[in-house]
């Protein structure tokens, strides 16, 4: 990597040197998409995917890597700083329309396709000849009964019960995330430490919390993908935020290594905001889970 | 390299070009750079989306089934629209957008320029994905570019790869969008407030938020089909309390906007050939940009006109239909802004003006099939007829690709520091005007006759102007061999541009020297400069 030697001045304009890392994660989720496509063509086993995701992993190491490096040696100005922060809010508002989607699909079908196919309004000939016996109650997997156990019946996880420690968990964690922000700003390394691990450990548990119930529900609740319309919306969704808690207990940690190496002042500390506000994104996004898919 | 300007004169064309193909071209952060790769790109996928037409029009030239079976005459309906949508049109305005924005904000390059790599280079590998599929077993996709299930579930192993490209495309859009609105928002010079911003820039940006709105609604669609087929879902599964519609509408909520991220950045290169040639500012510019927000404030509610046919409750076709409609109160502010701009103006018919007037026509009479198609019971009769086809064909061509050689037109000398060769940018436009009209035009009378589209073969009644539109077709498709080549003549040599180009022309880029320098405003352009450039509003 060629040095650069900007000052962190304001008035100047931050312009980095060419890199070799987007080519690279061009190839490497070109190489991961391809794995993806050859395993379920069954060109290929699943080990297909494993070239790309290795390749990705190194990618985003080695960038992001490049831009700590440069922005310990007090490369980046404020300029910069400002792109960066609004680089993440909008990053974030475009994983909220993909969230959205599968909340469409869920509103969709709770309020439109089920009735509908329960024979309601104008849409009464679905009852006379199609589906006599279908009682378009939610939860359901159709008409046809698809999917579940061997019956066609399937149990839902109760919203009070793990659901409720989950939801409990990752708000406690979001207001962990807060006390490290606020000890981070007082320069209390100390309480920075604790609080951001407390946040992480709380995050990772979520995902084993998360991982139990899916177990449950697969072994005996006869909730599995497959269930109809009710394992399709209750998994996709609720697999979606738990790989975006994945993804940020990851960043959290990475940001608590950090930590430990001295990075980061109580006035400049973007990624540490920046995965701060991704952590809360993942919070908002599952109390709408907990209200839409488990309570109501 | 060298890194950092510290720009001791603003006009400074000593640059830090590097050296050697995978340094200038492959690890490249320069916006300039960056922009030409998006262009070279979406010249390429123009000429391969243009070949699969070519074939289209060869087919149907006469009735019966002559040269391409049906499956793959869906394949090529399929991958025309798949290839022009995200690899021709998308790319060249994202192309443009990276050239023209930093030199019209006072901005010496793109706010985010790594990401703006990553940005482009997903593109070449996610159609290196897409049109593999042409060589699959089961052939390429066939169920048209909406990709509507049951149908498109069953396509054959084409149909990961397809969906895959498809979240490709959308991250680079995303990626894109989210530079592009960083950049405006964050490195515009000071002085170069909101409401002084060029129009291009500003339809950029409001593209852009449609862009980080509906990419990811588009990616969570195809997700869900790729689920339902390699995992059991049932989201588009009426037996399982899905519904096939349900992607109808989750694919048009994408779709909608969609179309205004293709017409958008249009507008704003119009508004900004028209006022150069007409030796007039723009008139109403603070209409112009509300008129802009409005169409793409309505675009996210006007989804399901596309929908009219499937069975729809009556209220929701009324709704849509009455918010469509809507869409023509501030597409009209446009086009009488553009046409009030040139009265009285001192009008003169350089090639991106021609450009820009064809669009004018054009754009019109594609926005005025679109209020027939707008009228639910008028729909019923032309759904899925060839109507439909010119149509959009009116809004795609010649509203977009019209729009996108206008701005080529305007603005190559600017880039290469040469004229080019004039009297061949005149045929070029002559050729192309004419041969697109035969083209599409036919293709209305024969949907409101009742010819459906995407049919390889049709009753005899629809002969003759099947074969005016396959003549204009081809026509058309030849006229275009004239542009690559005009380009690559310029970028070698010709007259020396000025740094005006334009006698009149308005706009901070024309402050910069021709070709302009290779980090564009080392140094924030004086407020007098700024005036200067942007006397026009």
């Amino acid at each position: 990597m060629a040095e650069t030697h900007a000052p962190a001045d304001s008035t100047r304009y931050y312009l980095p040197h060419g890199s070799p890392w987007p080519i690279l994660g061009s190839v490497a989720l070109f190489c991961l998409m391809f794995g993806a496509v050859s395993y379920l063509n069954e060109w290929a086993g699943g080990w297909a995917l494993i070239p790309g995701a290795l390749l990705l992993s190194t990618m985003f190491f080695c960038w992001f890597g490049t831009v700590i490096g440069e922005n310990q040696h007090g490369i980046y100005n404020d300029q910069v700083d400002r792109s960066f922060r609004l680089g993440m809010i909008w990053f974030i508002f475009s994983e909220v329309m993909f969230f959205a989607a599968f909340f469409g699909a869920l509103f969709y079908a709770r309020n439109f396709s089920v009735p509908w196919e329960g024979g309601e309004g104008v849409k009464v000939l679905n009852k006379l000849l199609l589906w006599k016996n279908f009682n378009p109650a939610w939860p359901t997997n159709g008409p046809a009964h698809i999917g579940g156990r061997a019956d066609g019946t399937f149990e839902v996880i109760p919203a009070f019960s793990l659901p409720a420690v989950n939801t409990i968990i990752l708000l406690t964690s979001g207001l962990t995330v807060t006390l490290a922000h606020h000890a981070l700003r007082a320069t209390h390394r100390g309480a920075l430490t604790f609080w951001l691990a407390c946040t992480f450990l709380l995050g990772f548990s979520f995902v084993g919390l998360q991982a139990h119930e899916y177990g449950e529900a697969y072994r005996e609740m006869g909730l599995r993908l497959s269930t109809g319309i009710y394992g399709s919306t209750f998994f996709m969704l609720t697999g979606f935020h738990g790989l975006h808690v994945t993804i940020g207990a990851i960043m959290l940690t990475i940001i608590w290594f950090r930590v430990l190496r001295g990075h980061f002042t109580p006035n400049k500390h973007f990624a540490f905001e920046a995965v701060a506000w991704y952590w809360h994104f993942v919070d908002v996004v599952w109390l709408g889970l907990f209200i839409f898919v488990y309570w109501i | 390299m060298a890194t950092t300007e510290h720009g001791a004169a603003a006009h400074d064309d000593h640059d830090h070009k590097p050296h050697g193909f995978w340094n200038r071209w492959l690890t490249t952060t320069n916006h300039k750079d960056i922009g030409t790769l998006y262009l070279v790109f979406s010249c390429i996928m123009f000429f391969i989306g243009g070949s699969f037409a070519m074939l289209i029009r060869l087919e149907l030239f006469k009735p019966g089934l002559q040269f391409l079976d049906p499956a793959l005459f869906n394949t090529m309906t399929t991958m025309h629209a798949l290839v022009m949508i995200f690899g021709a049109i998308m790319p060249a305005f994202v192309g443009l957008a990276n050239w023209m924005i930093p030199m019209q904000i006072g901005a010496p390059d793109m706010a985010l320029p790594r990401m703006n790599n990553f940005s482009f280079w997903i593109l070449p590998f996610a159609f290196t994905l897409l049109l593999s599929t042409l060589f699959v077993p089961g052939g390429g996709p066939a169920g048209g570019w909406t990709m509507y299930p049951p149908l498109v579930l069953q396509t054959g192993s084409a149909l990961p790869l397809m969906i895959f490209a498809i979240h490709l495309m959308g991250a680079s859009s995303i990626l894109g969008a989210i530079n592009v609105i960083v950049t405006i928002m964050n490195m515009r010079a000071p002085g170069m407030t909101l409401l002084r911003m060029p129009l291009f820039v500003w339809t950029w940006l409001i593209t852009a938020y449609l862009l980080i709105a509906a990419m990811p609604v588009l990616a969570g669609a195809v997700t869900m089909l790729l689920t339902d087929h390699f995992f059991g879902t049932s989201f588009f599964n009426a037996a399982g309390g899905g519904d096939p519609v349900m992607f109808q509408h989750i694919f048009w909520f994408f779709g909608h906007p969609e179309v205004y991220i293709m017409i958008l950045p249009a507008f704003g290169i119009v508004s900004e050939i028209i006022p150069t040639f007409s030796g007039k500012p723009l008139f109403g510019y603070d209409a112009m940009v509300y008129a802009t927000a409005s169409i793409a404030f309505l675009s996210f509610i006007v989804w399901a006109h596309h929908m009219f046919t499937v069975g729809m409750p009556l209220s929701s076709e009324l709704f849509f239909m009455l918010s469509t409609m809507l869409i023509a109160i501030p597409t009209g502010v446009k086009v009488f802004n553009w046409a009030t701009t040139m009265w009285r103006g001192s009008v003169s018919f350089e090639p991106p003006m021609l450009w820009a007037l064809a669009f004018l026509f054009m754009f019109s009479i594609g926005g005025f099939s679109g209020l027939m198609l707008a009228i639910a019971p008028a729909d019923f009769q032309y759904q899925d007829t060839y109507f439909v086809v010119a149509h959009f064909h009116y809004v795609l061509v010649t509203g977009a690709i019209f729009a996108i050689m206008g701005a080529v037109y305007y603005w190559l000398p600017k880039w290469t520091g040469h004229m080019y060769n004039m009297s061949l940018a005149k045929w070029h436009f002559w050729l192309s005007t004419i041969f697109v009209n035969v083209l599409f035009f036919p293709q209305h009378f024969l949907g409101l006759a009742g010819m459906p589209r995407r049919v390889p073969d049709y009753a005899v009644q629809f002969t003759d102007w099947n074969m005016v539109s396959s003549i204009g077709g081809f026509g058309f498709g030849l006229s275009q061999f004239l542009f690559p080549y005009l380009i690559w003549q310029c970028a070698h040599g010709g007259a020396k541009a000025t740094s005006k180009v334009w006698d009149t022309s308005i706009g901070l880029e024309w402050e910069l020297p021709s070709p302009a320098p290779y980090h564009s405003w080392v140094e924030a352009p004086s407020m007098a400069t700024i005036e200067h450039g942007v006397a026009s509003h």
